[in-house]
């Protein structure tokens, strides 16, 4: 077998480099990236029910801002920190997936 | 006279419950590409061996009208017949019939059936295909899952249990194979999930297919839910023949002993394996080359192929492989591979199959998804099965066994009965490349040439380290043999160990990290 072998490609181990095949699910898995902190996200896939801030409005850290259905229960959105909204991303009634920016913090 | 009449028409009621759903519903089963509950059961068994209980069972529902509707065999088959005239227990659940949909009485049938498989101490195969709870049932289909769920349970590691998905099995459904042993699917046949399309797309609104959801082969590549692939129906069941030659038919038996076959080898074992240990090849050839007859039987061969598992033959008795695979992902241990080899081995432990671990690997799989995806409690899952496991344990190091992998593949540290090792073998705590940069930090930083300077220093620690004699040296391993020499050492070592006594402390049972 040689090292030019085009079947196999590099693949790093503790810095050192082996030859070999990869599998789909290696391939597909999803890059980790640091949380932005002024980015509200939904957790849990489900519906907007209620929007209850503003673009501009200076909320105090614990105040609801959001209601999300998921799952036949009705979550409450907190503020994570005191701050002003910068911009609401999703509209009452949308249906959202896990992970989807909601609110955008300053 | 009326002696004939009630014969007559025992067979005439026998005639028309065997019909099941009926031709309209059977001629719309065949034209899914499927079989017939009764024709899956007859391909499986022994010819002319099964033999059916219950088959006027009616069902209970008494809401929603279903009082007036008949259902044959209330939607499933159950009995016993022989393979290779052993005895076992199956049930078929029969789509034709109300979609195959589980209420009490259907679900009492599927109880009844194991109940005398754990009795009796047969295997029991389970047949699902069916749209899921009878909703007019209501609680009633809950209480009958939860009945299986529990005997299922009660069953694990005393009889082999064995589920065929050929149709849906949805909802709740899915957790009785998910109990199981070994879990068969088919493509295009096949559907698991908990959730379906259906609803994902009323409450997400994410489009996707049933196949691209819980089909056969999303269960087999990505999931890990299923240990066996097949492209049909027929190819399906020749695997279950396979698979059950090879297992015993309860915890206190052995598997059956076939006659001995010599390996039939393409090329010398020497030669399979690069002296690189940067280079891959496949493992799947040393494990035929040591295995009779070079016939290996893959689990899981889709699932985290970074491992290999499966069952072959030494001697004529029946072994559990496990062996790092260097062609895939280097062969590094991370958590998919570390949960399919450790159920393995539980599963060879219960029932008195001897395990043979085969080993190359750099490691465990650096990187920020493993370590959130819980690769430590994972991992864990392997050294708690190796540690717990009392059947014959031999490992063979063909090349790298380095750090926590070493240590993990079975290693004499947790209770290994022998450690052979190939010349090849490179047992350290990491790597040469990475160790050189560690202990010779200092020298290499100062340097005139640091990159010579690494070199020579990672040749220094390869000569010195990166061989099997320092470990052979504490006897952490037994042997350093010739790769030609690894199946009569794996003979030896086998017959030494058939009576293994292996006492552990009294206990309820342990609590692993799954």
């Amino acid at each position: 077998m040689e090292e030019n072998d085009s079947k196999y490609q590099a693949f790093f181990v503790n810095s050192v480099k082996y030859m070999t095949l990869t599998t789909t699910k290696f391939d597909k898995r999803k890059k980790w990236q640091k949380a932005d902190p002024r980015e509200v996200r939904s957790i849990i896939p489900g519906s907007v029910i209620e929007i209850f801030a503003i673009p501009g409005q200076k909320i105090k850290e614990g105040e609801v801002i959001l209601t999300l259905e998921a799952m036949k229960m009705y979550t409450k959105v907190q503020m994570p920190f005191d701050g002003i909204i910068k911009s609401i991303d999703v509209a009452k009634g949308d249906r959202i997936p896990k992970n989807t920016v909601m609110i955008t913090l300053e | 006279m009326s002696f004939k009449r009630n014969i007559l028409d025992l067979r005439k009621r026998k005639k028309e419950a065997q019909q099941g759903g009926g031709e309209k519903a059977i001629e719309k089963q065949v034209a899914m590409g499927k079989k017939t509950a009764r024709e899956r059961i007859k391909a499986i068994l022994d010819e002319n061996s099964f033999h059916e209980y219950d088959l006027f069972v009616e069902h209970t529902g008494r809401d929603f009208d279903m009082e007036k509707k008949v259902l044959h065999g209330d939607g499933v088959i159950i009995g016993t017949g022989t393979m290779y005239n052993q005895p076992v227990a199956i049930y078929a659940q029969d789509f034709t019939v109300a979609g195959g949909s589980l209420g009490l009485m259907h679900a009492r049938k599927i109880t009844k059936i194991m109940d005398h498989a754990l009795k009796m101490r047969v295997p029991l195969i389970g047949i699902n295909d069916s749209g899921g709870a009878r909703i007019q049932e209501g609680v009633n289909s809950l209480a009958g899952y939860g009945e299986i769920f529990y005997r299922n349970t009660n069953a694990s590691g005393v009889i082999p249990q064995i589920s065929v998905i050929l149709g849906p099995c949805a909802g709740g459904a899915v957790y009785s194979p998910a109990l199981t042993d070994f879990v068969f699917v088919v493509e295009n046949i096949s559907k698991m999930f908990i959730t379906g399309p259906g609803v994902i797309k009323t409450v997400l609104g994410e489009e996707i297919s049933m196949e691209e959801l819980g089909g056969a082969m999303v269960h087999s590549e990505i999931t890990g839910n299923a240990h066996f692939f097949a492209k049909s129906e027929d190819e399906c069941f020749e695997q279950i023949k396979k698979l059950i030659t090879f297992i015993p038919w309860n915890n206190a038996q052995k598997a059956l002993k076939f006659p001995i076959q010599e390996p039939i080898l393409m090329k010398s074992i020497d030669e399979i394996v690069p002296a690189d240990p940067h280079l891959p090849y496949d493992i799947r050839d040393i494990i035929k080359a040591i295995s009779d007859g070079s016939d290996f039987f893959e689990i899981m061969e889709n699932f985290a192929r970074n491992i290999v598992i499966g069952f072959g033959r030494i001697q004529g008795n029946t072994i559990g492989f496990v062996a790092n695979q260097p062609m895939y992902l280097a062969g590094v241990l991370d958590c998919d591979s570390s949960d399919k080899a450790a159920r393995f081995i539980r599963y060879c432990d219960a029932f008195n199959i001897p395990i043979v671990t085969l080993e190359d690997m750099p490691g465990y799989l650096p990187g920020v998804d493993q370590e959130h995806a819980g690769v430590i409690r994972h991992g864990a899952k392997l050294l708690y099965a190796y540690s717990e496991a009392t059947v014959p344990k031999v490992t063979v190091i063909i090349r790298k066994a380095y750090g926590g992998g070493y240590i993990a593949m079975n290693s004499r540290h947790l209770g290994a009965d022998f450690v052979f090792a190939w010349p090849t073998a490179e047992i350290a705590v990491m790597g040469p490349e990475g160790a050189a940069n560690i202990v010779f930090k200092k020298e290499i930083d100062e340097a005139e040439n640091p990159a010579e300077m690494r070199k020579q220093k990672i040749q220094e620690y390869k000569d010195k380290f990166a061989n099997p004699f320092v470990a052979a040296s504490k006897g952490y391993i037994d042997e350093v043999i010739e790769p030609s020499e690894t199946r009569a050492r794996l003979i030896h070592s086998l017959e030494i160990s058939a009576s293994k006594v292996d006492p552990r402390p009294a206990k309820k049972h342990g609590i692993p990290p799954f």
